[in-house]
């Protein structure tokens, strides 16, 4: 279970006008600028639940899925998952949790994705034989196959997302955060890798935290939509529900532009 | 533990594939140690006496800098690491139930031992059968060897610490290339790269000796050659020691503030 109550974060940022002059008075005094990522955010996601979690670029979502994995500690606020604190009980609760984030990569660029599982099975702790039982079955369901034995600079984005899916999973975590995980792919990928968070989270019941701008992923998997904006939560419900307030007409990135609009965000 | 020698392990594993590289970096290392020592050549000639080492330790001298130059190399740096507190890549490394200080140390060392295994023997190897007084003698004594040993272990702890000195910085300035260039550029003339520490005027190399740079392959070379022996190289041991330690719990509390005060690049 996921738990944030009220939880802040605000940033300083540096801020210039264009041009020479202020370019050489920023070098003796700088003017910040207070940003407020997360302006009190309040949600509980139930074991086993797949949410979506969506908004602007800016929103926070990003921000969001920083506290949880324990990266970021917020000003205030509380925030525990399956009971403990993310930044408190770092080492504990990153070992239960598992993160995709679809920019960046963890798999080592030069050797092959193979060993960059086994180095994963060490840094988790993850005992031998289970390990092996869980790459078979991470193997089968995402078709790794000979995938393994490539070095992974040399696979495809929609090759490598597959994997660095499979290497967040290789410890079994009871909680999955999912950022932008079909970004940039083509559409047979995407199907993949939607049909195996859905059979992730109905055969081993794993909460899935999900942030996308495709809203097609949130369609496919998520019963459940958070709306961003602004750093706060903005609506809270089914997507069915949200779609009864819109014309039939709408296609699902026009509604969102619409609810973008309303929300003036 | 485990988790951390596995880390040493891929990470020498990935340095053992760049053999061309290994190739191209052992010639550079015999022209250039050739070079060095034809121009020495020359000052001995002049005045034999001006010279506080004989010209067979200072082909010795030469000779091992160029066998481990990989190992207390201080212009090359991880450019991945780099690369990933510019990305924000190292945002997964945040989330991982291990001490980032203790990862990228263990990088660091493991590079430079992958690299300096791939190219060390060939060069000691001709060394050694070059005829006097151009190749590289055998250790002043057998208590030097082990001395030297030792003193080359806290060596490459010191430069690896500065070097994760480097890293942590970046996250305040995001591109290292200034802090790179600064940290090369004095780090190679006060640890003895240029010309051995011995070399300098007395009153400057008084302070440099103590300075952590001259920690990293001034004390092992001397110690070899027999130009520090006893007591003194006693001394410059536990010199060594203690830069170590005092560079690595800085480099963790300068990481471990760094962290806690970033903001991730990249959303």
């Amino acid at each position: 279970m996921i738990v944030m109550q009220d939880v802040r974060k605000t940033f300083r940022v540096t801020r210039r006008k264009a041009g020479m002059r202020a370019a050489l008075g920023s070098l003796f005094s700088r003017e910040y600028d207070t940003v407020r990522a997360l302006d009190g955010v309040s949600f509980t996601i139930p074991d086993g639940e797949i949410v979506g979690y969506i908004g602007p670029n800016g929103a926070g979502k990003s921000s969001t899925i920083k506290v949880l994995c324990g990266i970021l500690t917020p000003d205030s606020g509380v925030c525990t998952v399956d009971g403990l604190c993310p930044w408190r009980d770092r080492r504990r609760h990153v070992g239960r949790i598992g993160v995709v984030f679809g920019q960046r990569s963890q798999l080592w660029w030069d050797v092959p994705v193979g060993d960059s599982f086994e180095l994963l099975r060490d840094i988790y702790s993850v005992p031998a034989d289970r390990f092996s039982r869980t790459k078979a079955d991470l193997c089968e369901l995402l078709d790794l196959g000979d995938l393994l034995r490539t070095p992974a600079r040399q696979l495809s984005l929609g090759q490598r997302m597959r994997c660095e899916i499979a290497a967040s999973l290789l410890h079994e975590p009871r909680v999955l955060f999912l950022d932008e995980p079909t970004i940039g792919l083509d559409a047979v990928s995407k199907l993949a890798v939607r049909e195996f968070i859905r059979r992730l989270s109905r055969e081993k019941g794993t909460t899935v935290l999900l942030t996308t701008h495709d809203m097609q992923d949130i369609d496919a998997l998520a019963g459940r939509v958070l709306l961003l904006g602004h750093g706060r939560v903005l609506y809270d419900g089914t997507l069915a529900a949200l779609r009864t307030r819109f014309d039939a007409g709408h296609t699902l990135d026009e509604m969102v532009v619409s609810l973008y609009q309303e929300y003036r965000i | 533990m485990k988790k951390y020698v596995s880390f040493f392990r891929i990470r020498f594993l990935t340095g053992l594939q760049y053999r061309a590289a290994a190739w191209a970096g052992l010639s550079t290392q015999f022209v250039w140690g050739t070079m060095l020592l034809l121009m020495f050549r020359a000052f001995y000639r002049a005045d034999t006496s001006a010279f506080p080492m004989t010209f067979e330790q200072l082909s010795s001298y030469i000779w091992l800098q160029q066998a481990l130059l990989a190992l207390f190399i201080t212009w090359s740096f991880d450019e991945d690491l780099f690369e990933s507190i510019r990305s924000g890549s190292v945002a997964y490394e945040l989330c991982r139930p291990a001490d980032l200080f203790g990862m990228w140390m263990c990088r660091t060392v493991a590079t430079r031992l992958s690299r300096t295994a791939l190219r060390c023997l060939p060069v000691l190897i001709v060394a050694a059968v070059l005829p006097r007084p151009w190749g590289i003698s055998p250790p002043a004594s057998p208590l030097a060897l082990l001395a030297f040993l030792v003193s080359v272990l806290l060596g490459l702890l010191v430069i690896s610490a500065m070097g994760m000195l480097v890293y942590a910085l970046t996250f305040y300035t995001i591109s290292p290339v200034g802090l790179r260039t600064i940290f090369a550029s004095a780090a190679e003339f006060l640890s003895g790269g240029f010309i051995p520490l011995p070399f300098l005027p007395d009153s400057i190399r008084r302070v440099v000796d103590m300075l952590p740079f001259a920690s990293v392959q001034n004390t092992p070379l001397l110690i070899y050659g027999g130009f520090l022996s006893g007591q003194e190289a006693l001394f410059r041991i536990a010199l060594q020691a203690a830069w170590a330690l005092a560079l690595i719990l800085a480099g963790r509390l300068i990481l471990l503030r760094a962290i806690r005060h970033v903001v991730l690049q990249g959303g």
